[in-house]
C-alpha cells in the first residue's frame, strides 16, 4: 500500500488540478484565464445576466428532468424484466438493444435518431420540426440503457428469497414489487435517474444531432463559445455546475453511509 | 391422527414430478403427513428435498402430480393465496424494516386491521422470546435472534403448514441445539404441523416425529426416526443415517424368527433376529452400528465364528464422548466398534495392536435387500 | 392476471420504445448510406448505391482517419491503464472504510460537466497559460512550448476524461481477490513484484480488458476532445462524419462512416467476447 500512495496522489492531482484551476480563476479579476489579478465575484455576476447562457442552462435542466424521469421508467422496467424473467423468448435481442447504447460512439447515436426524426415527420408529420422534445427522448433513449444496466446489477445482487419471502406471507405481485423491491432497489434507481440526468446535461454531440433552431442546450452555447474564446465566466458556471453535482453526490453519500450505519447499530 | 372430511390426511402429496431440464429435482414423489406433525425431509444435497418444500410452498410449480392440503387441492395456487408460509435458510428478513414490521408483513398484506397486527405480533414476539426488539433492524440482530424473527413472521398468520428450509444452518452447534429445543416447545405449543428440510440426520433425529430419507429425488425410506435409524431399508438408509459397517453376503438359511447370512470375505456367518429378506441364496447387504458392537482382548485360541469376527487394532480415534476402534479383519477389511468413554484415559482394556474379538447380539444384524 | 400478461406488460414499454427509437434508426443509417446525396431537403435520395462505401475505400483520407481513430482511442486506453491500474490497485488495497470515498472522489470529476472541464485543459496548455507560465516562471523554458492543439493535448484529454471508466472495472476485479492469495504467494517465496506478476495481475486482466474496452469505444468515436485539443490534423472518424454532416451536408456519406465505425466498435467487443466464451 505504502509504495502505491505516489500514483494515487498524482492520479488524484491529475483528476483534481484543473478543476481547482477553474474554481480558482472563476473568482479571479482579470479578463484573462491566465493572470491571477484579485479576488471578485464579478464573472458571476456576469454569468447570472448572461441570457443566453442562462436560458440553455434552464432549458438543459428541464430536458435533462424529463429524460432522467423516461430513461428511470424505462430502466426500472427493462431491468426488472432482465433480471428477474429469466430465460424470455427474445431476451437476448433485448438484453442487447438495451446494453448496446452503453458502446455506442455518440456521433452514431445523433445521426441515427436524427435520421429516424426526419423520416418520421416525412412519413407522419411527426415530430413536426426538432427542438427540446427531440432531445429529450434521444437522451432518454441512452440514459435507460444506463438505468437498466445500474437497476439489473443490484436486482441479481439481491437475495430472491426476499421476495419469494413476500409472496409466502400473501403479498401479490405488484405489492412484493411495491412493499419490497422497489424500497430495496431505491438506492440504486436513485442512482441511475441522477446519472440519466448528468449525462443529459452535459450531451453535447447528440443533441447537436437532434436538437433544432431555437432549441440551444447548454453544452450547445458552451460549445460555441468557447470556440469564441475562453472567459472566467464559462470557469463561474463550470464551478457553479461542479458544486452543485459534487454537492449532490457528497451528500446523497453521506446520508447513505450514515443509513446504513445506523441500521447496523442497536 | 386426525383426518379431514372426506377422508384424506392433512396433507397429501400425490406423485409429484419437477423436472429442470434434463435433470429430475422430484420424481413421482407421494407422501402423506398427518395434522400437527413435526415432519422431517433429510437428504443430502441435490437430492430434491428443496425443491419439494418449495412445490408445498407453490414457489416452484410441479410437472406433474398434486398437493393437497386440508382437503383443498393446491394445484396452480399461487403462493401468496396459500395457507402455508415458510422460514427462508436465509431468514429472507426484509432490510428496510423493522423486526415488528417484518413480523406484521404478512397480515398488513391480509389486510388485517392496525390493532390486531400490533397485538397478535407483540403475541409473536413474546413466543419467541424476543420481547423489546420489535423497533429493530434485522441487521442489528445477531444469529440466533434472526432465526427467532424468521420463525415469528412465518407464524403470525397462523399458517396451516409452516414449511422450514434448513432453519438452523447458519447457527453454531451450541446455539442450534438450543433453537432446536425451542422449535420443538414451540411446535408443540402452536399445534401447527411443521415440515422440515434437512441434511443434519442429527437435527431431523432429534426434532422430527416421523422423517423421510430422500435420495435422486425419489422418498428412500419414511418412517418415525427409531424405525428408520434401527431397520433402515437399504444400504443407503443404512449409511446415511449414522455410521454402519457394511458387508455383502448371501442368504444361507431363513425362518420367521431368524436369518442366517453367510459371508465368503470374512469366512463366517451372521445371524438376524429378523426374518431374511428373502429365499436362500440371495445377495445382500449386511449392516452393522459401531455401537452395537462389543471389543474386549481376544484369548489366544479365539476365532472368528458366528456373530463374532477376530482381528487386531490398527487404530484408536479419540471424540472425547466415546472411541472408535478400527479393527482390521484378517481378509483385510476393517470393522469400526466405538465404545463409551467411561474411564479416564489411562487405563483402556484394548489398546493398539491388540488381538481383539468383536461380537453383537443378533438383534443388531440388519439385512438390506442388495 | 396471469404471469404471461404480468410479463408482457413489464415489457411492452421498454421493448416499443427500444424498437422504435434505437433499432429502426440503424435501419435507416444503413438505408441512407446506400442512398445517393442530392441538393434538397432531405438531402438524400434511396438508392441501392455502393458509391459512399467505394469513397471510403478508395479516398485514403477516410481510411486515415479510421487508422488513426483506431490507433488514438488505443494509445489513449494504454495510458489510462497506465494511470489507472495503480490507482485502483491502492483503492483496493486501501483501509475498508476509505475505499467508498477513494472511489467516489474518482468518480466524482466525472459527473462534472465535462465540456467545462476539457475548457479547464484550454486554459492549462494555451501558449501563455498555466504550464508554460509556470515551466518560464522556474526559468526551464525561455520560449512557450506550443502544447494546445496538439496531438499530446489530445491524448491527455482524452485520458483525463476517460480515466474513471478505467479505475471503476479494475477496482472491482482488484477488490474481490482474497488477500490470502498474495499472502500464499509471499510466503511461498514470492518477492512482492513477484507476486504482483504472477498473482495478482493475471487475475485482474478480466477487469483490464473490461477498463480497456470502455475507454476505447467511446474514444474511437470521440469528436469534442480532438475539436477542441487536438491540432487541425486530428482528423479523427467522429470528427470527419461530423464535418461531412454538418459543413459539407453529405448525409449519405455520414451514414456510411457511421456504418464503419460502428464495425470498428463492434469487432473488438466481439473478439473480447468471443474469447471470454472460450475456457
Amino acid at each position: 500500500m505504502g509504495r502505491l500512495l505516489v500514483p494515487l496522489g498524482l492520479g488524484f492531482a491529475f483528476l483534481y488540478l484543473p478543476i481547482l484551476l477553474m474554481v480558482v480563476v472563476s473568482f479571479n479579476d482579470s479578463r484573462m484565464v491566465t493572470s491571477l489579478t484579485g479576488f471578485s465575484t464579478r464573472w458571476y455576476a456576469s454569468l447570472w445576466s448572461n441570457a443566453p447562457l442562462m436560458e440553455a442552462l434552464f432549458l438543459s435542466l428541464r430536458i435533462a428532468a424529463v429524460a432522467a424521469t423516461m430513461a428511470t421508467i424505462l430502466g426500472v422496467l427493462a431491468g426488472f424484466a432482465l433480471a428477474r424473467f429469466g430465460r424470455f423468448r427474445g431476451r437476448g435481442g433485448f438484453a442487447g438493444m438495451m446494453a448496446a447504447p452503453l458502446v455506442m460512439p455518440e456521433v452514431i447515436t445523433g445521426l441515427s435518431l436524427l435520421l429516424l426524426f426526419v423520416a418520421l415527420e416525412a412519413a407522419f408529420g411527426f415530430p413536426a420540426g426538432r427542438g427540446a422534445g427531440t432531445v429529450a427522448i434521444a437522451h432518454a433513449t441512452f440514459g435507460a440503457a444506463y438505468v437498466a444496466v445500474v437497476v439489473q446489477s443490484r436486482l441479481s445482487d439481491m437475495d430472491l428469497s426476499l421476495e419469494e419471502a413476500a409472496m409466502d406471507l400473501g403479498a401479490r405481485p405488484w405489492r412484493v414489487f411495491a412493499t419490497i423491491t422497489l424500497p430495496l432497489i431505491a438506492p440504486a434507481v436513485a442512482a441511475g435517474w441522477l446519472l440519466a440526468f448528468t449525462l443529459s446535461l452535459d450531451d453535447l454531440v447528440v443533441a447537436s444531432f437532434v436538437s433544432g433552431p431555437g432549441a440551444s442546450t447548454l453544452p450547445m452555447v458552451v460549445f460555441s463559445a468557447v470556440r469564441l474564446g475562453l472567459t472566467p465566466e464559462l470557469y463561474a458556471l463550470a464551478t457553479v455546475l461542479i458544486g452543485a453535482v459534487g454537492g449532490a453526490l457528497v451528500l446523497a453519500f453521506v446520508v447513505l453511509r450514515r443509513r446504513d450505519r445506523g441500521a447496523s447499530l442497536p | 391422527m386426525s383426518r379431514t372430511a372426506d377422508n384424506l390426511p392433512f396433507l397429501r402429496i400425490e406423485g409429484v414430478t419437477r423436472r429442470f431440464g434434463a435433470f429430475t429435482a422430484v420424481d413421482d414423489v407421494s407422501l402423506d403427513i398427518d395434522r400437527g406433525e413435526f415432519f422431517a425431509l433429510l437428504g443430502g444435497s441435490g437430492s430434491g428435498k428443496s425443491t419439494l418444500l418449495r412445490i408445498l410452498a407453490g414457489l416452484t410449480e410441479p410437472d406433474s402430480g398434486r398437493v393437497v392440503l386440508d382437503g383443498q387441492d393446491m394445484t396452480g395456487v399461487p403462493p401468496h393465496a396459500r395457507p402455508v408460509n415458510m422460514m427462508f435458510q436465509s431468514y429472507a428478513l426484509f432490510p428496510h424494516m423493522s423486526v415488528a414490521q417484518n413480523i406484521g408483513y404478512g397480515l398488513r398484506m391480509e389486510g388485517a386491521p392496525r390493532a390486531a397486527i400490533r397485538d397478535r405480533v407483540a403475541e409473536m414476539l413474546a413466543l419467541v422470546r424476543m420481547e423489546g426488539f420489535g423497533e429493530r433492524r434485522p441487521a442489528a440482530l445477531s444469529g440466533g435472534q434472526r432465526a427467532r424473527v424468521a420463525l415469528a413472521r412465518a407464524l403470525a398468520k397462523r399458517p396451516k403448514l409452516l414449511l422450514l428450509d434448513e432453519p438452523l444452518s447458519a447457527l453454531d452447534k451450541n446455539l442450534r441445539e438450543a433453537t432446536q429445543f425451542e422449535l420443538q416447545a414451540i411446535q408443540e405449543r402452536t399445534g401447527t404441523t411443521f415440515v422440515i428440510v434437512t441434511h443434519d440426520q442429527e437435527e431431523a433425529m432429534t426434532l422430527a416425529t416421523r422423517l423421510a430419507v430422500m435420495d435422486h429425488g425419489r422418498l428412500v425410506q419414511v418412517g418415525t426416526p427409531g424405525e428408520v435409524y434401527e431397520f433402515p431399508n437399504s444400504r443407503f438408509v443404512a449409511d446415511f443415517l449414522g455410521t454402519a459397517n457394511i458387508f455383502d453376503g448371501v442368504v444361507e438359511a431363513g425362518g420367521p424368527e431368524a436369518a442366517r447370512i453367510r459371508s465368503a470375505e470374512l469366512g463366517m456367518a451372521f445371524v438376524s433376529a429378523a426374518p431374511a429378506p428373502g429365499p436362500a441364496g440371495m445377495p445382500v447387504f449386511v449392516a452393522l452400528r459401531p455401537e452395537r458392537l462389543h471389543i474386549e482382548r481376544a484369548a489366544p485360541d479365539a476365532t472368528t465364528d458366528e456373530n463374532r469376527l477376530v482381528g487386531r487394532v490398527r487404530d484408536i480415534a479419540y471424540y472425547g464422548d466415546f472411541f472408535m476402534f478400527h479393527v482390521e479383519l484378517p481378509g483385510g477389511r476393517t470393522i469400526r466398534v466405538s465404545q463409551p468413554n467411561l474411564r479416564r484415559i489411562t487405563a483402556r482394556p484394548v489398546d493398539w495392536d491388540d488381538r481383539v474379538a468383536v461380537t453383537w447380539d443378533a438383534d443388531a444384524v440388519m439385512v438390506l435387500p442388495e | 392476471m396471469t404471469a404471461a400478461t404480468r410479463r408482457a406488460l413489464v415489457l411492452a414499454l421498454p421493448v416499443a420504445w427500444m424498437l422504435l427509437f434505437f433499432a429502426a434508426p440503424f435501419a435507416i443509417v444503413l438505408a441512407i448510406a446506400f442512398a445517393e446525396s442530392v441538393e434538397g431537403i432531405p438531402p438524400f435520395a434511396l438508392a441501392l448505391n455502393p458509391a459512399n462505401f467505394a469513397l471510403l475505400l478508395e479516398d485514403p483520407f477516410y481510411a486515415e482517419a479510421v487508422l488513426r481513430s483506431l490507433r488514438v482511442a488505443a494509445v489513449s486506453a494504454t495510458l489510462c491503464l497506465l494511470i489507472g491500474y495503480p490507482m485502483a490497485l491502492a483503492i483496493a488495497r486501501a483501509p475498508e472504510r476509505w475505499r467508498e470515498p477513494l472511489l467516489l472522489a474518482v468518480i466524482l470529476p466525472f459527473w462534472a460537466s465535462f465540456l467545462l472541464r476539457i475548457t479547464a485543459w484550454i486554459g492549462l496548455l494555451q501558449d501563455d497559460g498555466w504550464i508554460n507560465g509556470a515551466l518560464i516562471g522556474l526559468g526551464l523554458l525561455s520560449e512557450p512550448l506550443k502544447l494546445l492543439y496538439t496531438d499530446l493535448a489530445m491524448y491527455v484529454g482524452i485520458t483525463y476524461c476517460y480515466l474513471p471508466f478505467m479505475v471503476l472495472p479494475l477496482y472491482a476485479t482488484l477488490v474481490k481477490q482474497d488477500p490470502a492469495l498474495l499472502e500464499a504467494a509471499e510466503d511461498l517465496g514470492a518477492r512482492p513484484w513477484r507476486a504482483f506478476l504472477t498473482v495478482t495481475l493475471p487475475l485482474s486482466l478480466p477487469g483490464v480488458v473490461a477498463g480497456f474496452l470502455l475507454v476505447f469505444i467511446p474514444a474511437v468515436g470521440e469528436f469534442v476532445i480532438p475539436e477542441l485539443l487536438g491540432g487541425p490534423g486530428a482528423q479523427l472518424i467522429g470528427r470527419v462524419l461530423w464535418t461531412e454532416f454538418f459543413q459539407n451536408r453529405d448525409w449519405p456519406l455520414a451514414a456510411a462512416l457511421a456504418v464503419v465505425l460502428l464495425l470498428a466498435v463492434v469487432l473488438p467487443i466481439a473478439l473480447f467476447q468471443n474469447r471470454a466464451a472460450k475456457p
